[in-house]
C-alpha cells in the first residue's frame, strides 16, 4: 500500500487507534456492573471504526451510567440529570461532523429526561444512545425507577415498586420519525456489540435499550431474567443485527422480524413476556434534523457580513 | 357623495391645507381601539414617517389587558403610542396630546393609566352614538359627557361613516384613514406616507395598497374639512443627526440584530412573552446570515441546546424571559461551572410566576445573578437602550468567549416594544465569531489552564486534537477530573470567581449625567433611562441639584461608585421592580425590602443607598420621577443632612 496514496497514506500509519486511544480514565463502577460491557463495546467500535477521538463526543447525564464519558479517551460532557439529549443535540446542530454517543440511565432517560427522550428521537439527529436500563436508580442507591417492576423492593417502595412500569420501546417506537431501536442485554457481549455496531453505522438516532446489570440494586431482577432463556426473544433478519452464534445458545427462542416493519415491531415490543433482542425498528430514510440545523454554517464572513447589510438596508430610513 | 358636494369638500379642503400650523417642539399622539382594527400598523407607519422626516421619536404598543377582550371593553384597549419631536426621544412621555379613538370605552383604561392631561384632544368615533343598540347609544352619550368633564377636549367624528364611501367593511380600512388624518394634522410629508403604505401592504398586491391610499387620501380630505387646527413639528437639526443613516426597529429586533452581526450562528429559544418576537423577526431573515432558530421542546432544552453548541465552539444565544429563566437556571449553572460561553437574553416582564407577560418589570436582576444554588459568577449586564439591545449582544459573545463564561444580557418589555430609529450599525468582520480553532491542543495543557491572577484560559474545541477533556458540572481539577478535595473546589471556585474581578479591571468608572456632585443621585438600570435623565433635566431646569447614573454592567459592577456616591448627600435607585414604601404599615428600617439594585449596591459600597420601585408594569415616565426627585429632595432638606 505504501506509495499508492502517498498523500494520505501517511497519515493512516500515523494514526492507527487502538483501544487505548479511546479509553480515559479507568472505569470505577462496581464489579459486576454491566456498565463496563457497554464501555468496552463502545470502545471496540470506535476502534473498529478509526474514528479519530478527537471528532468523537461522549455525553451523558447524571447516574452511574453517565459516568462513561469520564472512561473514554474521545471529548465528553458529563452534564446535568435528565439533560443529555438536548445538550447531544446542540453539539451536532452546528457541527455535524462530529459524532455523539449518549449515555444515559433508566431515570436520566426515561424519568426527569422523559420530555427531552420524546423530542430527540423526533429530531433524528446522527447519534446513538444507549440507554442503560438497570431497573433502578443506581448512583443515588436503588430507587424505583420508571421500569422497575411491579412488587420490586426499593427504598422508596420498601414493599415493592406500586404502578407497573413504562415500556420504553413500544413509547420509543411510537414517537414521529424514530429511525432506529433496538435492545439488547449487556452480558452478551457479541450481540451488544454488533448492536452498537450498526447502531453507530446509522444515519439518524439510534435508541438502544441495554438492558444492563446492577448486581448492587437490582441484581434479583437480572438475575431471575438470567435463568430464564424463555423470557426473551432473538430478532433475526438480514438488515438486522449480525448474530454471532454465541446469541442462539444463550437464547434459544428466536423470530424472524423484518425491521422495517413497524407494526410487527409494536407488538414484539408490547408482549413484555419476552424481551426482545435485536433490531425492532430501521427507517434509514427518516429525516437527520441537523440537515435543517446546520444550513449556513459553511458561509464565509463576508458573505455574513453582506447578508446582515441586506438585513438592515430593509430596516433603514 | 354626489359631485357637488365633492367639489364643496375639495373646495374646503384646499382652504384649511392653507391652515396655519402650529408649531411644536414635540406632541405625543396615541390611537386606541379594540385589538384587530390596525391602530398599531396606523401608528408605526406615522412613527416612520415621522422618522424618515428627521424627528426624533419612540413608539410603544399599547397591549389589551385581556388576551380576548369583548369589544368596546376598557380592558380591551389595544393601540399605540407614538412620540415625536425636534430633539431626540429616549421613552414614551408623561400624558397624551392627542389620541385618536375608535370606540369611547377603551379611552376609560386609558385615563385609569393616567395617559392623558387636561386638554388632550380626543378625536373620538361618533358612529356609536346612532347604534341600533340602544346601551350602546346611552354609554356613549354618558362617555362623553364624561370625557369632557375629565377634562379631554373631545371632537367627535364621523370616521366609519366616511370610510363607507370607499369601502364595504371599514373596520379594516379606518386606519389608513386616521393615518390620513394624522398626517393632515401633523403637515406629514404625504409621498412618504404613500410610501410606508405600499411597503406595508407589498405583500398584498397593488389593489390592496391602491385601496389604501385611496382611504389614506380620503382621510386627510376630511380632516382638512372637519378640524379646525392643525400643528407642525419640525425635524431635528441636521447636525443631530450628523449625516448618519438610521434604521428604526424595536428592541427585541435589535437584540436579533445583534445575535447576527456578533456571528452567533444558533439562537434556541422556547416561545415566551414578551421574548419571542426576537425569535419570529430571526426566523425571517437569519438565514441570510447562515443561521439557525431552533425552537426547543421546553426552556431547559432549549438552554441545554445552545450549551450543546458552545461546547462544540459555534457559542449560541437563548432567549426568554421570567418563567423560562427560572427553568434555565440548572443549565445557566453547569454552563458556568464548566466555563462554556454562552450569551442569554432575558427580556423581562412582570413576575414572579407567570406573573405580567406582556408587562415591563426589571424584577430578575438578583435572581440572574444569585439565583443559582451554590456560587455561580456570570457577567450581567443591562442594555440601557434599543440600540444597545443590539450592541450589547456583539459584546455579550465576545465577553462570552474571551472570559469563558456565560453571560445574561437583561432587557424588558418596554425596550422590547419600544420602536425607534437608532444610527444603522456598520457591521465588520471582528463582529463576528472567529472560525473554529482546530488545531493540535498540546496534550501539556489542562483543559482549565487558569491563570491564577485572572482565572482565565484557553478551551479545547471538540476536533482538537490532543484537546481530549470530560467537562463535567461536578467540582473539578484543572484537568476537569472530577474532585471531592477542599483544595481543588476552592481553587476552582476562585478562579470561576476571579474572571469578573479581571473583567471589571477593564471597566472604566461610569459617567455622571447631570452636575458631579449634588444633593441627590439617582442610580437606574435597563430601559428606564430615557425617562430618568428627562427627569433629572427638568429638575435641574428647576435649579434642584440632582443627577444620575446609569448601569450597564450589573455583574461585575462598575468600578468607582463608592466615590461617585460619596459626592452626593442622598443616593436612590430608581427601578421597576418591588420594594416596600418606607412609609408603610409596619415598614421599618428593620422590616423595610428594598429594590433590587438597592440591595446590590447597598452590599457592595456599604452606603445607606435609597431606593424608589414600583410595580404599576409599564414604563416609568419623567413626570413620575420628576415627582419622585421633589418630593425626595424636600425630604433631604427637612431632615438636614442626610
Ligand atoms: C436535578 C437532579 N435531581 C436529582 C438528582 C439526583 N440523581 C442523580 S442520578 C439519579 C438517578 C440515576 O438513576 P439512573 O438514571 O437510572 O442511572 P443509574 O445510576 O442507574 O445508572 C438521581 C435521582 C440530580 N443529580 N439532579
Ligand atoms: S451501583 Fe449498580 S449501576 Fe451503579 S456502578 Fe454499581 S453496579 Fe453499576
Ligand atoms: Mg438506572
Amino acid at each position: 500500500m505504501f506509495g499508492l496514496k502517498a498523500d494520505w497514506s501517511h497519515e493512516v500509519f500515523d494514526r492507527y487507534f487502538t483501544i487505548g486511544d479511546y479509553a480515559g480514565g479507568e472505569a470505577r463502577w462496581c464489579p459486576g456492573c454491566g456498565d463496563h460491557a457497554v464501555l468496552n463495546a463502545a470502545q471496540r467500535v470506535l476502534r473498529d471504526e478509526q474514528q479519530k477521538p478527537e471528532l468523537s463526543v461522549c455525553v451523558s447525564g447524571i447516574g452511574c451510567s453517565s459516568r462513561m464519558p469520564h472512561y473514554m479517551g474521545t471529548y465528553g460532557f458529563h452534564g446535568l440529570h435528565g439533560r443529555a439529549l438536548p445538550v447531544a443535540c446542540g453539539i451536532k446542530s452546528r457541527r455535524p461532523e462530529l459524532d455523539v454517543w449518549v449515555a444515559t440511565g433508566d431515570g436520566d432517560c426515561f424519568s426527569i429526561g422523559t420530555g427531552h427522550w420524546i423530542h430527540a428521537i423526533r429530531y433524528n439527529m446522527n447519534m446513538v444512545v444507549m440507554a442503560f436500563d438497570n431497573a433502578i436508580y443506581g448512583l443515588t442507591k436503588a430507587q424505583t425507577s420508571p421500569t422497575t417492576p411491579t412488587g420490586f423492593k426499593t427504598n422508596t417502595h420498601p414493599t415493592g415498586a406500586i404502578i407497573a412500569p413504562h415500556n420504553p420501546l413500544t413509547i420509543t417506537l411510537g414517537i414521529t420519525n424514530a429511525s432506529f431501536v433496538a435492545q439488547v442485554v449487556d452480558w452478551n457481549p457479541p450481540l451488544l456489540y454488533e448492536t452498537l455496531k450498526a447502531a453507530y453505522r446509522h444515519r439518524g438516532t439510534s435508541f438502544v435499550r441495554i438492558i444492563q446489570r446492577c448486581p448492587v440494586y437490582s441484581d434479583k431482577f437480572i438475575k431471575e431474567l438470567q435463568g430464564d432463556p424463555s423470557r426473551f426473544l432473538v430478532l433475526e433478519h438480514e438488515r438486522g443485527i449480525a448474530l454471532d452464534e454465541s446469541v442462539p445458545r444463550q437464547f434459544p427462542q428466536r423470530v424472524r422480524h423484518d425491521p422495517s416493519d413497524l407494526g410487527r415491531a409494536f407488538q414484539i415490543a408490547a408482549d413484555t413476556s419476552r424481551l426482545p433482542l435485536g433490531l425492532l425498528y430501521y427507517n434509514p430514510a427518516a429525516p437527520c434534523y441537523e440537515d435543517l440545523s446546520s444550513q449556513g454554517a459553511d458561509l464565509t464572513p463576508r458573505q455574513r457580513l453582506a447578508g446582515l447589510e441586506t438585513v438592515l438596508d430593509r430596516l433603514t430610513i | 357623495m354626489t359631485t357637488a358636494t365633492q367639489a364643496a369638500s375639495a373646495a374646503r379642503a384646499r382652504a384649511s391645507a392653507g391652515r396655519e400650523a402650529k408649531i411644536l417642539r414635540e406632541h405625543i399622539v396615541e390611537i386606541v381601539s379594540d385589538s384587530g382594527e390596525g391602530a398599531q400598523k396606523c401608528g408605526q407607519t406615522f412613527g416612520t414617517v415621522s422618522a424618515k422626516m428627521g424627528n426624533g421619536v419612540w413608539t410603544v404598543e399599547i397591549i389589551p389587558a385581556e388576551i380576548q377582550p369583548p369589544a368596546r371593553s376598557p380592558a380591551g384597549a389595544s393601540g399605540i403610542r407614538i412620540r415625536f419631536a425636534s430633539h431626540a426621544v429616549t421613552n414614551m412621555g408623561d400624558e397624551a396630546d392627542l389620541v385618536v379613538a375608535f370606540n369611547e370605552q377603551v379611552l376609560y383604561s386609558r385615563i385609569v393609566n393616567g395617559a392623558y392631561r387636561e386638554g388632550t384632544l380626543v378625536l373620538l368615533e361618533s358612529k356609536w352614538r346612532d347604534d341600533p343598540v340602544p346601551e350602546i347609544r346611552e354609554q356613549y352619550a354618558k362617555a362623553v359627557v364624561e370625557l369632557r368633564e375629565n377634562g379631554l377636549s373631545v371632537h367627535e367624528l364621523p370616521i366609519e361613516q366616511a370610510c363607507l364611501a370607499i369601502m364595504s367593511n371599514p373596520r379594516r380600512g379606518k386606519n389608513m384613514f386616521v393615518l390620513g388624518m394624522l398626517c393632515y394634522l401633523y403637515s406629514r410629508d404625504l409621498d412618504r406616507a404613500k410610501e410606508e403604505i405600499a411597503i406595508a401592504f407589498k405583500r398584498k398586491g397593488a389593489e390592496v395598497i391602491g385601496l389604501n391610499h385611496q382611504l389614506f387620501d380620503a382621510g386627510h380630505a376630511f380632516a382638512a374639512e372637519q378640524l379646525d387646527f392643525r400643528f407642525a413639528v419640525a425635524p431635528q437639526p441636521p447636525e443631530a443627526l450628523a449625516g448618519k443613516r438610521f434604521i428604526v426597529t424595536n428592541g427585541n429586533q435589535a437584540v436579533a440584530l445583534g445575535v447576527m452581526a456578533s456571528g452567533m450562528e444558533l439562537v434556541s429559544m422556547y416561545p415566551i412573552t414578551p421574548a419571542t418576537s426576537a425569535s419570529h423577526y430571526l426566523a425571517d431573515v437569519y438565514h441570510q446570515v447562515g443561521g439557525f432558530v431552533h425552537q426547543a421542546e421546553d426552556e431547559i432544552a432549549a438552554i441545554g441546546f445552545a450549551i450543546g453548541a458552545s461546547y462544540a465552539g459555534k457559542t449560541a444565544c437563548t432567549i426568554t424571559s421570567g418563567p423560562g429563566l427560572a427553568l434555565k437556571t440548572e443549565m445557566l449553572a453547569l454552563a458556568v461551572m464548566a466555563e462554556v460561553p454562552l450569551v442569554l437574553v432575558d427580556v423581562q416582564r412582570g413576575g414572579p410566576s407567570t406573573g405580567l407577560p406582556t408587562k415591563v418589570e426589571q424584577g430578575d436582576l438578583l435572581a440572574v445573578l444569585y439565583g443559582e444554588p451554590g456560587d455561580a459568577p456570570k457577567v450581567v449586564l443591562a442594555a440601557a437602550t434599543i440600540e444597545e439591545c443590539l450592541l450589547f449582544v456583539i459584546m455579550a459573545r465576545r465577553l462570552a468567549e474571551t472570559f469563558r463564561t456565560p453571560v445574561v444580557l437583561l432587557t424588558d418589555a418596554n425596550l422590547a416594544t419600544g420602536v425607534q430609529p437608532y444610527p444603522r450599525p456598520e457591521p465588520s468582520a471582528e463582529w463576528l465569531a472567529p472560525p473554529i480553532d482546530q488545531s493540535d491542543w498540546s496534550e501539556e495543557v489542562p483543559p482549565y489552564n487558569w491563570d491564577p491572577r485572572t482565572g482565565l484560559s484557553p478551551r479545547p474545541i471538540p476536533g482538537m486534537p490532543g484537546g481530549q477533556y470530560i467537562l463535567t458540572g461536578l467540582a473539578h481539577t484543572c484537568q476537569s477530573k472530577v474532585a471531592y478535595d477542599s483544595d481543588s473546589n476552592q481553587l476552582s471556585s476562585e478562579m470561576r470567581s476571579r474572571k469578573l474581578a479581571a473583567l471589571a479591571s477593564t471597566l472604566k468608572p461610569p459617567s455622571v449625567h447631570g452636575g458631579e456632585d449634588g444633593d441627590l443621585l439617582l442610580v437606574g438600570w435597563g430601559s428606564t433611562l430615557g425617562a430618568i435623565e428627562e427627569a433629572v433635566e427638568r429638575a435641574r431646569g428647576e435649579g434642584l441639584a440632582v443627577s444620575s447614573l446609569h448601569l450597564r454592567f450589573l455583574s461585575p459592577l462598575e468600578p468607582g461608585l463608592k466615590e461617585i456616591f460619596a459626592r452626593f448627600r442622598r443616593i436612590m435607585t430608581v427601578e421597576i421592580n418591588y420594594s416596600d414604601d418606607p412609609k408603610a404599615p409596619l415598614i421599618n428600617a428593620d422590616t423595610r425590602r428594598y429594590a433590587q439594585l438597592a440591595m446590590l449596591l447597598r452590599a457592595q459600597t456599604l452606603v445607606d443607598v435609597d431606593c424608589w420601585s414600583v410595580v404599576y408594569g409599564h414604563p416609568l415616565q419623567p413626570g413620575m420621577i420628576h415627582g419622585v426627585i421633589r418630593e425626595r429632595l424636600a425630604a433631604i432638606d427637612n431632615a438636614g443632612d442626610a
